[in-house]
């Protein structure tokens, strides 16, 4: 198990080598210049000496490759510069807001599972009944509502005509409600959906077929032999949500003035504050590859046969 | 995704879902005759004003005619989208056959290549690649092509390699057809005939996307009519005039829904193996 995780922090280091290479040439593309984004920024009228002054003082007029190594080795020490607007080290500002961003990620996480768990299963053991035709309803419409529009209607129906939660911002519990429903419909109504097939592939297998001649309680069939087995693709494809739901994210922290990362990114965007940008997206990315490294991880744990990749028979 | 086993649940989601589709086509196609007034004509003296004989749907904030706008912004949603989609395939279908008609080491270079897209969050990269192109809906357009090509290019590329050693490919290597006329004319279009069906379920997915950056501000510049524009213009007055939210979201919901319904009965049949137990 150990080895197989060293193997996969193995791979990821050329990868993540490539995309830091993608999001440093990526800001060169386009005609933006940073020097005169920076001299905006600083209020500094752009002349011809000042903006030779801004290359040579970030470095902009050095060869690009040098540029690049050198961006590389001060983000390996998680050094991303200092942003254009406030002048301060990027990284702390965007550290500052990251929690209450995994805050709300974690929240909708948990309603993802804690009520698409139940709902899949029931629709699974009832299928072609109501419960699997309520949650097939319910899957096209959540997979259809636009998150930020959602968040719209509950603060009018909530907070402006029940007055039952707060509209805005993050504070109490009951704060992050609506912004954690909105953000978690749809991998919510996926995962349902997913739970639901899965579930029913499993049923068909032989070992639930073997459980079953053995006179297994039926409850212990499902719980052991069908979920366990039916899980594998739902934390696969979770992991693959998690993307989904940090950019989710980053506009339902819009709609509740919810105070994250990505809240922080869209007026970085506004700005032009290319550091900011940068570093933005480069930690979502991590964050996203961790969550799958994660998730491989834990797949390998519930099925033993992926530990040992293609060689072993299946 | 299984479960609309009998038929008549299948009539009545293609019942709902085709003429809706029809009913934005024609919207977006017929957008300058069906408007009733110009979606850019601001008239400060009319501003969020209820429903009249004059304005269906009430105004907006700048005065502007709500259903006229809704209108135009259809054909918004719809071009970008239709665009979008055309991109990705010609991208996917260019990367994709060449990785799986030659093989060998450029192969392995393209999905690897592939493989790097894949690592960043979609949305994410989008954001930051309209933050270096600048708004405008040619750049969203643009930034959403190129977060979303690798998927396709990797389902091209199985799809291309389960169709390489037919029968027909070998005779046309075997009649002297060279390498691009063999892609071009027997391995491309039957590939982009099966995509086609796919792309249909994603175009619900991008357009969710393309008014996520709109209401962001990061999309389609406000004055353009579109329905994330218009939400983000609406936000202001959601205490006392929320329809002017409810409208363009309904109508981003109802475009998607539509979309998505017909994706999930093609799948369906499609794919046999998504059929659940059959």
């Amino acid at each position: 198990m150990i080895r197989f995780i060293l193997n996969r922090l193995l791979l990821l280091i050329p990868l993540l080598l490539v995309v830091s290479v993608l999001v440093f040439l990526l800001l060169r593309l386009g005609e933006n210049d940073p020097a005169m984004s920076y001299l905006r920024l600083s209020r500094i009228p752009p002349s011809e000496q000042a903006l030779a002054e801004v290359r040579e003082q970030l470095g902009l007029n050095r060869p690009l490759v040098v540029q690049y190594f050198d961006w590389l080795g001060r983000a390996l020490r998680m050094d991303f510069g200092l942003s254009y607007v406030t002048g301060a080290p990027v990284l702390d500002r965007l550290l500052y807001y990251l929690p209450n961003t995994l805050y709300l990620a974690g929240v909708s996480m948990l309603i993802t599972l804690g009520l698409g768990l139940p709902l899949g299963v029931w629709s699974a053991l009832r299928k072609d009944r109501w419960p699997d035709h309520f949650s097939r309803g319910l899957a096209f419409i959540g997979v259809s509502t636009p998150s930020f529009w959602l968040g719209f209607m509950l603060v009018f129906l909530f907070s402006i005509k029940l007055g039952w939660l707060p509209p805005l911002g993050m504070g109490s519990p009951l704060h992050v409600i609506m912004p954690a429903f909105s953000l978690s419909l749809m991998s919510l109504c996926i995962n349902t959906r997913l739970i639901r097939t899965s579930m029913l592939e499993q049923m068909n297998a032989r070992s639930v077929l073997y459980a079953r001649i053995r006179g297994v309680l039926e409850k212990w069939v499902i719980g052991r032999h069908v979920l366990r087995n039916s899980l594998i693709p739902v934390v696969t494809a979770i992991g693959m949500h998690m993307g989904e739901l940090l950019g989710g994210a980053v506009v339902v922290e819009n709609v509740f003035a919810w105070p994250g990362v990505g809240r922080y990114a869209v007026s970085a965007i506004y700005n032009r504050d290319f550091p900011v940008m940068q570093c933005f997206l480069l930690m979502m990315t991590a964050l996203f590859v961790v969550s799958n490294l994660l998730v491989d991880v834990l797949c390998a744990w519930l099925d033993p046969r992926l530990r040992y990749g293609k060689g072993a028979e299946l | 995704m299984s479960g609309a086993s009998t038929s008549w649940t299948r009539k009545l989601l293609w019942g709902f879902s085709l003429p809706l589709i029809g009913m934005f086509l024609i919207a977006s196609l017929l957008a300058p005759v069906i408007a009733p007034c110009d979606p850019h004509e601001i008239d400060l003296a009319i501003k969020l004003q209820g429903p009249s004989g004059a304005h269906w749907l009430g105004t907006d904030h700048l005065g502007r005619d709500v259903l006229s706008r809704l209108i135009w912004g259809a054909r918004t949603s719809l071009g970008s989208v239709v665009l979008i989609v055309t991109l990705v395939m010609l991208m996917g279908l260019a990367v994709g056959c060449a990785a799986g008609y030659l093989g060998g080491k450029i192969d392995s270079l393209l999905m690897r290549f592939c493989e790097v897209f894949l690592t960043f969050p979609t949305f994410i990269l989008a954001m930051f690649l309209i933050g270096v192109l600048g708004t405008g809906l040619v750049n969203v357009i643009l930034a959403i092509a190129l977060t979303h090509w690798a998927w396709y290019a990797r389902i091209i590329r199985s799809l291309v390699l389960t169709l390489k050693n037919r029968e027909y490919i070998l005779a046309a290597r075997v009649a002297g057809a060279g390498r691009l006329a063999v892609v071009l004319r027997h391995l491309a279009p039957p590939v982009a005939a099966q995509l086609v069906i796919l792309a249909t379920l994603d175009l619900g997915h991008m357009m969710l996307h393309v008014s996520g950056l709109s209401f962001l501000g990061l999309g389609v510049r406000p004055p353009t009519p579109e329905w994330g524009v218009m939400i983000q213009d609406a936000q202001p007055y959601i205490w006392t005039h929320p329809e002017l939210i409810l409208f363009p979201g309904l109508m981003i919901f109802l475009m998607v829904l539509a979309f998505n319904v017909p994706g999930d009965l093609l799948r369906d049949r499609l794919d046999p193996s998504a059929r659940g137990e059959g």
